[in-house]
């Protein structure tokens, strides 16, 4: 599991694209946005929690189809599955070197971004808290979807229709946990849900996608 | 003699056939009652007026949108259990039936909102949770287009089609944290302490019983179609081959 981990992870920092882009892609939105809707920092400050999550969203399924395309292409993704490895771990492998590859940059980065959105300060906290506990079910859900489309040719369009539904859970808890934050409201309930949205996906969600991934290499 | 035996393609075309008619004039027979009695025969509503009666068209859709896909999650679950090809056809049947009901209950539901809480759309839970369903819908249909082996496809979108229902769920329970709505609770629940009066109630029955016969009746007919459209690849494939 740790070898596979360490390839994928050398893999994503090596072939070079994937682990910038997401981040520069967070980067632009987030420029976009004050364009979009006006400089005024009262606008912004109130809508940053959504713009900010929206955003990390988006950039967490930019990247979303590389899990398993390029694997299934040179014919990696066969070889893993016969390994000894069983096929729900590693789904969760590459659920996990998606989250390290592109969540956790997200995470770490928002702050910085919040500040040019002119977040309440009292927020800053819990946006990088719901950012830690909800992206890693974005990735997770995130791989069930790339391991559905994986097969197909023209699989990046439909992966997004297929995903963004069920982001839609994690997405409202962890937009209001930042906005009860900046309000001076006590986030702990959206925060817990949100845990346990993540520690739901995680439990089932190798399952499906290992399933998938069998129907998909037969 | 079990019952699995009627979902033999086969038979399932035998004993449709002469249901098929039955299915759809008691449908029609029951919406044109229904919607009559609803439209003509019961009177304005007290506050509401007379648009209290898109009732008839906004509860039996919504009511079969929900219903349309918990029919989808079980045929899925007897394809992945018992690989009986009619059920994975009746889920891939039943999915655009149940986006039109989705459809028809979003649209009605403006019409009826614009006059009651003055605006067409609000981001309430129910509507919202409503507008999710619909996407799920469609991704689902999506992916049943974009995959050619036809096993393959049943497969997956069984597996979607399980997970989405726990999503669908999730979501609908989601958005009720995250606003307060506009929308009325159920006033149809079988304990009669708040329903809707019971003028009102009975022609709702009806069209209601119409909307589940309609459903039924489509589906079946969408599915004996795929049946066919399945045969006549099938055939097409040996003619190739010969």
């Amino acid at each position: 599991m740790i070898a596979l981990l360490l390839r994928d992870l050398r893999l994503a920092v090596r072939a070079g694209g994937g682990f910038g882009l997401g981040l520069a892609f967070f980067l632009i939105v987030v420029v976009l946005v004050p364009f979009g809707v006006g400089p005024e920092t009262a606008v912004l400050s109130r809508i940053a929690p959504g713009i900010l999550w929206v955003a990390s969203l988006l950039a967490a399924l930019l990247s979303l189809d590389r899990i398993f395309a390029l694997d299934f292409e040179d014919g990696a993704l066969a070889l893993i599955a016969t390994s000894p490895l069983p096929l729900e771990g590693a789904a969760l492998v590459k659920a996990l070197a998606h989250w390290i590859t592109t969540g956790l940059p997200l995470t770490l980065v928002a702050p910085a971004l919040g500040f040019l959105l002119s977040l309440a300060p009292e927020a800053y906290a819990y946006l990088l808290l719901s950012l830690l506990i909800g992206t890693p079910a974005l990735s997770m859900i995130g791989t069930f979807g790339a391991a559905l489309t994986v097969g197909l040719r023209r699989g990046g369009l439909l992966l997004s229709l297929l995903v963004l539904p069920l982001y839609v859970p994690t997405l409202i808890f962890g937009a209001e946990a930042v906005r009860r934050g900046a309000d001076g409201l006590d986030p702990t309930g959206a925060l817990m849900l949100m845990g346990g949205i993540t520690a739901g996906c995680f439990a089932v969600l190798p399952f499906a996608t290992a399933a998938v991934l069998r129907i998909n290499l037969r | 003699m079990s019952l699995w035996e009627y979902a033999n393609p086969k038979r399932f075309m035998g004993w449709t056939r002469p249901l098929l008619p039955w299915t759809f004039a008691l449908a029609v027979l029951c919406l044109v009652v229904g919607l009559v009695w609803g439209f003509f025969f019961t009177p304005d509503d007290f506050r509401q007026g007379s648009t209290v009666k898109i009732i008839y068209l906004h509860v039996p859709s919504a009511l079969m949108a929900i219903n349309a896909w918990i029919m989808m999650l079980v045929a899925s679950v007897i394809w992945v259990v018992r690989r009986h090809h009619v059920s994975a056809l009746a889920a891939r049947a039943a999915a655009p039936v149940g986006v039109v009901f989705t459809l028809i209950a979003l649209i009605t539901g403006g019409i009826w909102g614009q006059p009651m809480w003055g605006t067409y759309w609000a981001w309430d839970p129910r509507l919202t949770s409503f507008l999710i369903l619909f996407l799920f819908y469609l991704g689902y249909i999506a992916l049943w287009e974009a995959i050619e082996d036809p096993d393959t496809a049943a497969d997956l979108t069984a597996v979607l089609c399980m997970v989405g229902s726990v999503f669908a769920i999730l979501s609908r329970y989601a958005v009720l944290f995250w606003n307060q709505g506009l929308h009325q609770g159920a006033s149809l629940s079988l304990d009669k302490e708040e329903n809707v009066a019971d003028v009102f109630w009975f022609p709702l029955l009806v069209c209601i019983a119409g909307f589940v016969l309609l459903f039924i009746a489509l589906v079946l007919m969408r599915t004996r179609t795929e049946i066919r459209a399945r045969r006549i690849r099938a055939l097409e494939a040996r003619a190739r081959r010969a």
